[in-house]
């Protein structure tokens, strides 16, 4: 049914340099979250730490009211098992091929017989649409591929929380568009609550429940999508229009001068400029979709999207 | 590895901490015996035939030092017993030393690094699987069966080498060569090796791992990791190698 997961004031550094500070933030249960941020902003590096791989310097993680920073080596194994994880490049198993790669979670964590595990592992690599590749190595399929059958390895044990390291790097905009539409059907049909981190800014426009922005070493703002697409913070509406023009520059970050000359400028320090906020910035919710059952928590959404465009989802 | 005294330590714990993990962990069920089968076949494949190939020259270069030692003293009917002596005791656990650190210990370190950079380790921990058990422990236990089977290897060859230069090239006698065998070695002296080549060839896997599974910063990382894998493993080999023979002297009476 998916689980929440709850941070509070999480703090990480590596050495002296502080990577984030003071993260809080409750990924609801059951719904698809996106965490933006400029590149190098240590978004993989929240990744690893909410799934124990790092472990932070303050502040709590809790799942299921266990505090994930706080367990034994022994037990962070077993809350793991809620988790499936997409790493960046699919990090499958190089000396495996896609069929043993997908089965080996179940071959290490359940007495299956191997008829049942054919039928799971088939099921999900039907799911990400990778049937007859059962045999390749992960050496000799492309990244899209690799990162298909990654997510449904992280699928096979039927987990209650998905994080995706940037799905969509290093892949062309058609893969990006099919790999976000898998990504919903899948919400819709496991129900598990999703977390994708990644700098696309079409995709956080589209898929997700919720928002987060990470810059300057600080969780500049989460909250449900429509929030953030109209939000006046000056970084928030830089990084979701992808513009030059804000605090964001090159390397980190500019100085605060520079900051107010360039948004006068563009008419729209504060907010109060020429652009009604909002007026181009709510993209329609990409839906599940035709042959996937949806879930009352979907039905809703959908409603809601068609109320909101009228126009452009009239047909359904 | 930085070069700072506190990243020396800091790097020192914690191959010690893992070392100790890895005994922690030995026991625990279930045990991965196709991964302990593959790796043993695999560290024996790569070592094996160069082992062979080193101690032919290195039981040969024992024989002619001390052939020409020995007639230098006036004592060569002893020569049998002291080359017998030296391959025993000092030559085949070195040999096992170089050639698991060399062969083995780089191959298990490339491998885990490259699985370490391409996430496949962290997705491996994801998934509820710790890899000190699934990796590390079978690579630790092949590794110190193989340097066992490889020093009874290198005594056989290094034996036969020595006889075969002693008595071919030098012109020894073979029966004076062969019945002076025993007067200085003992059996002990065969256990103690085999002890030896048990402890290098667990040192040798430990951290071979640690340093693989360690690596960062892509493939040259990699690259770096092996390279400190293998001159890391070679120090703490020598200076463990003197140790034990240190102790060994002490606790075993000797002949003669």
């Amino acid at each position: 049914m998916g689980v929440e997961i709850c941070v509070e004031g999480l703090t990480k550094s590596f050495g002296h340099q502080v990577i984030w500070q003071d993260v809080s933030l409750t990924l609801p249960a059951g719904e698809v979250s996106v965490m933006l941020g400029p590149s190098g902003t240590g978004k993989s590096v929240f990744l690893k730490t909410l799934v124990g791989l790092l472990k932070p310097e303050r502040g709590s993680i809790t799942i299921q009211g266990r505090d994930i920073t706080k367990l034994r080596e022994h037990d962070l194994y077993e809350v793991r098992k809620l988790f499936g994880v997409l790493f960046q490049d699919g990090a499958l198993f190089g000396s495996m091929n896609l069929y043993d790669n997908i089965a080996f979670p179940l071959r290490e964590h359940t007495r299956k017989s191997e008829s049942e595990i054919r039928r799971i592992v088939l099921e999900k690599m039907d799911m990400v649409g990778l049937i007859g590749a059962e045999g390749k190595l992960p050496g000799e399929i492309s990244g899209g591929m690799r990162k298909r059958a990654g997510l449904a390895r992280a699928l096979v044990l039927d987990p209650e929380i998905i994080l995706f390291d940037e799905p969509d790097s290093g892949l062309d905009p058609v893969r990006v568009a099919y790999l976000n539409q898998l990504i919903v059907d899948l919400n819709a049909q496991i129900d598990a609550t999703f977390l994708i981190v990644t700098h696309d800014i079409a995709s956080a426009r589209q898929v997700p429940d919720n928002i987060g922005l990470l810059f300057r070493r600080e969780l500049v703002m989460f909250g449900p999508r429509e929030e953030l697409l109209t939000s006046n913070e000056p970084v928030v509406r830089q990084f979701l229009n992808g513009r030059m023009q804000g605090p964001i520059g090159m390397a980190e970050e500019k100085d605060a001068a520079q900051v107010e000359q360039e948004l006068a400028a563009l008419g729209d320090s504060d907010g109060k400029g020429t652009q009604t906020p909002g007026s181009q910035a709510l993209t329609p919710r990409l839906l599940p979709g035709p042959g996937i059952p949806r879930p009352p928590r979907w039905e809703a959404i959908a409603r809601r999207e068609a109320a909101l465009h009228r126009t452009t989802v009239a047909s359904a | 590895m930085s070069l700072s005294p506190i990243g020396a330590l800091r790097h020192s714990g914690s191959l010690f901490a893992m070392a100790l993990d890895v005994i922690r962990t030995i026991p625990r069920r279930p045990f991965q015996a196709r991964e302990f089968i593959q790796q043993a076949w695999f560290i024996a494949s790569v070592t094996i035939l160069p082992t062979a190939l080193v101690s032919i020259p290195f039981g040969a270069v024992i024989a002619l030092q001390i052939g020409s030692l020995t007639r230098q003293l006036g004592a060569q009917s002893f020569s049998g017993a002291a080359s017998v002596l030296a391959v025993l005791r000092e030559a085949s656990p070195i040999v096992t030393a170089l050639l698991i650190a060399g062969a083995g210990g780089t191959a298990i370190c490339a491998d885990l690094g490259a699985r370490k950079i391409r996430d496949e380790i962290d997705a491996m921990q994801v998934l509820g699987i710790d890899p000190i058990h699934r990796l590390v422990v079978p690579r630790v236990l092949a590794s110190m069966l193989v340097a066992v089977l490889l020093n009874g290897l290198v005594s056989v060859v290094g034996v036969a080498g020595g006889y075969f230069f002693n008595v071919v090239l030098q012109n020894g006698t073979p029966g004076a060569y062969l019945a002076s065998f025993t007067t200085l070695a003992q059996l002990s002296d065969l256990w103690a090796a085999e002890i030896k080549a048990l402890v290098f060839g667990a040192i040798a896997a430990i951290v071979a791992s640690y340093k693989g599974l360690t690596a960062k910063g892509g493939p040259k990382g990699v690259g770096d990791a092996v390279n400190q894998s293998v001159v890391i493993t070679f120090m703490l080999l020598f200076v463990t190698n003197f140790v034990m023979t240190a102790v060994y002297f002490q606790v075993v009476p000797q002949r003669g």
